[in-house]
């Protein structure tokens, strides 16, 4: 029995979140301070290789929704090239399922980034040009091995928060 | 033999006004009905930047931040944002109680102000019932709350509104009880009177009074663990459920003015009110009324909320015998031993708490005797 029923449940109720008054935050302030995602994360964007590009249209037919609209046609040396390639973004799920139906392996890949937002719809369907690599734009390590070896290694809360020792 | 009619003068107000005050009691009046109103609205601001801070900081995380200087104006833009909202009435409200509700609740909590000394003499009246006015009023926030619960014709919040009567029921007795201790050592029901007679502050000569005092006004400004009237994991938001624009923003100004009322009637009733050494009275009584709300928050971090049944056995089984033995003490030891030093009495009192607590806690068996406290 002991102290049982004298309050001293609520005492050391008390005294815990008490304690809690000086522990560091482990929130992350996110603007000013980000973790890193996942190296294999699938980020909010589709990004796509013009050169390795075979114009199958093989991830237009893997897209579960339809989102890639991919027109082709026969160049002069009998070999196809893309005329038009549109992604809409507002659609678009983010399996990954384009990137893992690409026959060359290379030509489309899903991104790093992850912080994609516009003020209008119509700002997220994506074309040609705009599709391409760029600095803000970096290719994520989803069904990419070799690629997931540049990248850092992703930030654990748990590793943040107690800095090696136990869970006090 | 003509008994004397003029010896009643209902203007007595008039007469307590501060000797030196310049001006008659209109001038005065509408000073200090400004100050007071800015000295709510102000403190309530202040109240919820520090409520949502302190408990950022007891569940390990920062709190608001973002606007202005660590966060100031966080309930600033809250204000704005509610007040910019739609206004919704329900088609089945009761429309004239569902309109009057927010006013009900907010203005006796603003009223009680009146007498509330923020330092000597500084106050709207120095009524000397002071004490059972500011009991008086502050129980028509219930009718209030009560009109939103039912003019809102919704289950949840009428649910919310009889917790609330039940739970003032149950409250209001100890409440009272443990103020009635500190004006029987006070001999009287004014509160600036109350704060001159505090030379030693009377939690030190009324520890029970103050333990059933600060329960009491957790469970009076609904705060945890006895926010039954608006649980919000069992019926939402209770009584205001159905409210929202500027509606919405009146209850929750009363909400908090109630917090600020009662950690400004603790601070003065048993912390010295704005009594203190070398700073100015006004920043002691903000002091001890953030320091009382400080209290409040560590609670609220920490305790899951009562069922209604145990709200109701603590209440009248825990705290008011406890409240009538604190008055049963008091009243003793004025009648037999007037002339006992303080110091004594403090030591007796606490020992006495510590008791009463051990004995009553053992013999309180919430939750069929399975739940420990």
């Amino acid at each position: 029995m002991g102290f049982r029923r004298y309050g001293n449940g609520i005492a050391k109720g008390m005294a815990l979140t008490f304690k809690h008054l000086f522990r560091k935050p482990i929130t992350t302030q996110y603007p000013e301070e980000r973790l890193n995602v996942s190296r294999r994360t699938r980020g909010t964007q589709i990004i796509w290789n013009r050169d390795t590009c075979i114009a199958c249209s093989a991830c237009a037919r893997a897209c579960p929704i339809g989102c890639i609209d991919m027109s082709t046609s026969r160049g002069e040396d009998k070999k196809l090239k893309v005329d038009n390639i549109t992604i809409d973004f507002g659609l678009c799920i983010f399996c990954g399922l384009c990137v893992e139906a690409c026959p060359v392996g290379n030509a489309i890949f899903l991104s790093y980034n992850w912080e994609y937002a516009e003020y209008q719809r119509s700002k997220l369907v994506l074309s040609n040009d705009e599709l391409l690599y760029s600095n803000t734009k970096q290719v994520s390590g989803y069904y990419h091995p070799d690629v997931e070896k540049t990248l850092p290694e992703q930030t654990l809360l748990v590793n943040r928060t107690n800095r090696g020792k136990p869970w006090d | 033999m003509q008994t004397s009619v003029t010896s009643f003068n209902p203007t007595f107000a008039f007469n307590t006004l501060p000797p030196d005050w310049p001006g008659n009691f209109w001038l005065h009046w509408l000073v200090f009905t400004i100050i007071l109103i800015a000295f709510i609205i102000v403190s309530v601001i202040m109240f919820i930047w520090f409520e949502r801070r302190l408990i950022g900081r007891f569940q390990i995380r920062l709190g608001p931040n973002r606007v202005g200087p660590f966060g100031l104006f966080q309930a600033i833009a809250d204000v704005i944002k509610i007040l910019t909202k739609e206004d919704i009435v329900p088609q089945k409200a009761d429309k004239v109680v569902f309109w009057l509700a927010p006013l009900v609740a907010l203005v006796p909590v603003l009223m009680v102000f009146a007498v509330v000394p923020l330092q000597s003499g500084a106050m709207l009246v120095d009524l000397n019932i002071g004490i059972l006015y500011v009991v008086a009023l502050s129980s028509i926030v219930s009718i209030g709350i009560f009109m939103a619960g039912w003019g809102s014709n919704n289950k949840y919040s009428i649910i919310g509104a009889m917790r609330d009567v039940a739970q003032l029921i149950s409250y209001e007795i100890p409440l009272v009880l443990s103020i009635v201790g500190v004006v029987l050592l006070t001999g009287s029901l004014s509160l600036t009177e109350i704060v001159g007679a505090q030379n030693i502050p009377f939690i030190l000569l009324q520890p029970i009074g103050f333990f059933v005092f600060f329960i009491g006004s957790l469970a009076e400004i609904n705060r945890c663990p006895f926010d039954l009237v608006e649980a919000e994991s069992e019926i939402i938001a209770g009584y205001n459920i159905e409210f929202s624009g500027s509606k919405f923003a009146t209850f929750f100004l009363a909400e908090y003015s109630e917090a600020v009322l009662l950690s400004a009637l603790t601070a003065t009733l048993f912390l010295g009110g704005w009594s203190g050494p070398l700073l100015p009275p006004i920043l002691w009584l903000l002091i001890k009324m953030f320091a009382v709300f400080a209290i409040i928050i560590w609670i609220r971090s920490t305790l899951p909320r009562f069922r209604i049944d145990q709200m109701m056995a603590f209440a009248w089984k825990f705290l008011l015998p406890l409240a009538l033995i604190n008055l049963l003490l008091t009243s003793l030891q004025i009648v037999f031993w007037p002339e006992a030093s303080s110091w004594i009495i403090v030591l007796l009192s606490f020992a006495i708490l510590v008791a009463l607590i051990l004995v009553w806690s053992k013999s309180f068996k919430p939750g069929g005797n399975k739940v420990g406290i």
